[in-house]
This record gives C-alpha cells, structure tokens and sequence, in this order.
C-alpha cells in the first residue's frame, strides 16, 4: 500500500467527481468514496454524540443507582465489542422493515448503532475522573446537580471528550462490515440522504476484487487516503485537547 | 449523632458557636473534626450512607428541617477545604462563580460591596497610593467585586496583571487565598475552614490566619485544625473533640490555662496527639 497508494494518489486521481468508475473502467478517482466516507462519519459522529453524551452523564452517581449504572455499563461494553458485522446485520433488518433503500441515512444508522456504545462509554470514563473534591467545591457553594454538571464537571472533562468523540470517528470511518448492506455503493456523490453512497472502505474492497490490475491499485491510493484521514483526526484531537485542556485541574 | 452505616463517626454533640469569633475545632486525627463541620453547611449529604440525627440550628431555623433552603444554607456558609480546589476556569471566573450561579444582579452587588466597605473599606487594604486607582473600577461591578474580594483575600497584588489566567496555575498558598476570595464572594454569614493551613509552606499559612483575624469581626469563622500552636494563636473559642465525643468546649484563655477535663489536658500537654 505505501509503495503503490501514493503513485497513483495524485490529485487526479483522488478527486476527479462524478466520472469515478471503480469496477470495470480505467480511469476515475475515488471522490465519491471520500466525500461519502466523510458525510457518512460526521453525520454518524454527530448523531452519536447528541445520543451520547446524555447518557454518559446520566450514568453519574449523582443521577442514577448505583446498581442501574453498573448494568448499563456492562451492557454497553459489550455492545463496543460486538463485531460490526453484527451492526450492519441489524441496520439491515430495520431498514427492511421500515421500507428504507440502501442509503446515506441507513448507513449513518448502522454507524450511530456502532459508534454510540464507544462514544458513551469514553466521555463516561473521563467524566468519572473528575475529582470528587473538585465537584464538592462547588456544591459548597451552593451549586446545584445539574449547575455543578455543565459549569465545572464538563470544563473539566471537555479534552477527554473531544479524544472520546475523535476516537468513536476514527472508529467509525473505517468500518466496512456495517455499512456493507446499509449504504449501497454508487459511482456519485449523494445529494440527499436517501441516496445511495460510496464509501473508502467498500471502495479498497470492491477495488481489490476486481481483476483489472489498474483497478486494484486504486484499492492502495484508497486504503492511503483513508490512513491519512484517520491520522489527521488523531492530530486535529491532539491540538484540540491541548487547546482545551488550558483550565482543566490535574 | 453523625454515622456512616453502622459506623458512628460522631454522638452527643450540643453546643453554641459564638457568633464574629474564630471557633478552633481540636483533636487528634480521626475523631471527626471535619465531619463536624461539614455537617454545618450539610456538605455530608454528598456521602453515600450517612445518617445524622438532631438539629443544627443557624439564625434559629433547623437546617436539616426537610424544607429548608439548601442553597441559600450554602451561599451562607462558605467552606474552605483543606487541599484547595480552584475551579477550572480563570481566576476572575472562579471569583464570580458563586454570585454568577446565585443570580446576584447588579444592584445586589452593588449593595453587597457598599454594606462591606462600611466596615472593611478598600482603602484600608490598598497599599499607600493605589486608592486612586481602585476608584475608577466602580463602573464595573464584577471587576470591583474581583479585585475588592482578592484584596480581603489577600491575592490581589500577586495576580492583578494576569486575572484571565488559569486558577490551576497558581501556587497552592495563592489557590487557598483564591479559595477564601471565592467563599467570600457570596457573601456568606459563617467560614467554615477545614485545616485550611495543613497544606501551605509556612508564609502562606501566615497570610491565612492573618487573614482570617481581619474576617473575624465580620464573618463567624470555624476552623478545624490540628495544630494546637495555631489554634492558641488565632482562636477565640475551643471546642475539643476525642473519639467522636464533644469532650470540652469554651472560650480559648480559659481553655488552654484551666482546661477542666483530664482527656483535655493530657492533649494539650502533648501526651495524646
């Protein structure tokens, strides 16, 4: 991969729209698969979050049992350590029974389904880190719950939550299992979410199985492209964490 | 009586606290000093399993009557814990926390500073030729607030060029006095201080208890402390606990040259620590 993606990652290549043929043409690049791979992840990252982080400060021992959170713990451990083909197994069988097709909207489902239990349990860990003392300084003066919650628990938790959120994408983008069966796989860029799309990781599977070898380079530049993609959320996390963790108390 | 599960930390506990005095609590480790004064502004209803049973009564009204005000208890009673906990946000941030999350308008503000000022004036805690300078900040309420509270507190000279810094990049000495300035900055009736000097270097520990005598005369002050030396020097009533148990308590002249009880005694010459 590192010696036949970047020969043929050139601009050319990697961001020639609509005209990307991936199975029985020479030529094209592999946009759709970016572009898709991209709205597919940020929208899954988003809903995901919105879903999220509601639970993970719910799980706080100031809000629910102790019992209660033990067992939803637990439950969503397992639920990270469920192979993603499960996911998309799962993500398929609700799509079919909803009438939905093949789309952008199935495959942000099955990857919300994915990303959700990572999400919670991240932001769930770095938020139990918060020293105790730090919460019962505030409620000495006379904070409440949900006050102490958003006004110092959160500043406090905030880089931690931004690598949980950054690591959930990275998670996320390069799953192929899940959205085999949710997203379809086309040669455009969707226009809305009922389209059909693309995506880098079936993009180097479909690539790699065709036996026109021009094809199966393309399947390398895609697996690079996709590396590079992931390397860059780990540094935009790092340099955000920094950023964030200016006031935080160690 | 105070009791984790089956545990009882504390029992027959009944006295007075003198009102605008520095009350020592006193004792070995362990006896529960700091769980008595936490039951005092009610921070122990943050543990798991605790039972308390009896009254503790502030300006007349139970506080552990079910309907009484819990946030407004703790707007009237500030706490300062032993290790300092700055707030993760900016000093002048930590400052207006309290009167931020209590809605403190404007003209309450306002009132708060000028009622203090009546007896603590700005002036007498500016250095010689920066009265001038504190004049103009009036406009602004919440720098007035900061700075007039930093100067009781005794902050304000070592961090007015960097207000907007973090807190968690202060020293732990300038992290207690922040902490006294955060307490302050409510306004509250009673300082509860849970050996506020155990973690400072010496000098530090000094600005504190100095502090804390120029506070006394407005503010009713309690202070746990393990440290019999400072307990002589700045406390004005003891009250001496031993195993959980209120053993004596009274004004601190007659307490430390006649003490009545033998348990008391062997504490203060040092043959139980």
């Amino acid at each position: 991969m590192w010696c036949r993606g970047p020969r043929l990652s050139t601009y050319q290549c990697s961001f020639k729209p609509r005209k990307a043929a991936t199975t029985s043409e020479k030529r094209g690049g592999v946009a759709n698969a970016i572009v898709g791979s991209l709205c597919l992840a940020f929208g899954a990252s988003l809903l995901s979050f919105l879903l999220g982080l509601p639970i993970a400060f719910a799980l706080q021992k100031e809000y629910i049992s102790r019992r209660l959170a033990q067992i939803t713990r637990l439950s969503l451990d397992i639920l990270w350590g469920t192979p993603s083909i499960v996911y998309g197994a799962f993500g398929f069988i609700i799509m079919v029974y909803l009438g939905l097709r093949a789309s952008l909207l199935g495959g942000i489902i099955a990857l919300t389904l994915l990303m959700l239990p990572i999400m919670v349990r991240s932001i769930d860990e770095v938020i139990r880190m918060t020293p105790p003392e730090l919460k019962e300084a505030s409620y000495a003066m006379g904070a409440t719950r949900i006050e102490t919650t958003f006004k110092v628990v959160l500043r406090q938790a905030l880089p931690g939550m931004i690598t949980g959120v950054l690591l959930a994408f990275g998670r996320g983008i390069g799953d192929a299992a899940s959205i085999l069966f949710t997203t379809g796989y086309t040669d455009y860029i969707p226009r809305s979410l009922f389209d059909p799309v693309a995506s880098l990781p079936l993009a180097v599977f479909f690539q790699v199985a065709t036996p026109i070898p021009e094809v199966q380079q393309r399947a390398y530049a895609s697996a690079l492209i996709l590396l590079i993609i992931v390397l860059l959320i780990s540094v935009v996390s790092r340099l955000l964490s920094h950023r964030y963790s200016r006031h935080i108390i160690r | 009586m105070v009791a984790y599960g089956n545990q009882k930390v504390l029992q027959n506990i009944t006295v007075d606290i003198p009102n605008n005095q520095i009350t020592a609590i006193i004792g070995p480790s362990g006896c529960g000093k700091t769980t008595l004064l936490k039951t005092l502004n009610r921070l122990v209803d943050l543990y798991d399993e605790i039972r308390v049973e009896g009254e503790v009564r502030i300006d007349g009204a139970d506080i552990y009557d079910p309907k009484a005000d819990l946030l407004n208890l703790r707007k009237k009673v500030g706490f300062l814990s032993q290790k300092p906990y700055p707030l993760p946000m900016s000093i002048h941030d930590n400052i207006t926390f309290g009167p931020r999350i209590h809605r403190m308008n404007r003209k309450e503000l306002l009132d708060q500073i000028q009622e203090l000022e009546k007896h603590i004036p700005i002036d007498s805690l500016c250095p010689n030729g920066r009265q001038e300078e504190t004049r103009h900040s009036k406009t602004h309420e919440m720098a007035y607030l900061v700075e007039y509270y930093l100067r009781l507190a005794g902050l304000w000279e070592e961090v007015r060029e960097r207000l907007h810094a973090p807190a968690a990049q202060l020293s732990i000495g300038q992290q207690q006095r922040l902490a006294l300035a955060r307490a302050l900055a409510v306004e509250p009736e009673v300082i509860l201080a849970d050996e506020p000097t155990s973690a400072l270097d010496p000098i530090s520990a000094q600005l504190i208890e100095k502090q804390f005598k120029t506070l006394k005369n407005h503010y009713t002050i309690v202070v746990v402390t393990h440290i019999l030396r400072q307990a002589r020097r700045i406390a004005d009533y003891v009250i001496f606990l031993y195993l959980g148990e209120l053993v004596e308590h009274g004004p601190a002249e007659q307490f430390f040259s006649s003490p009545r009880d033998e348990r008391t005694r062997a504490y203060i010459s040092g043959e139980i620590s």
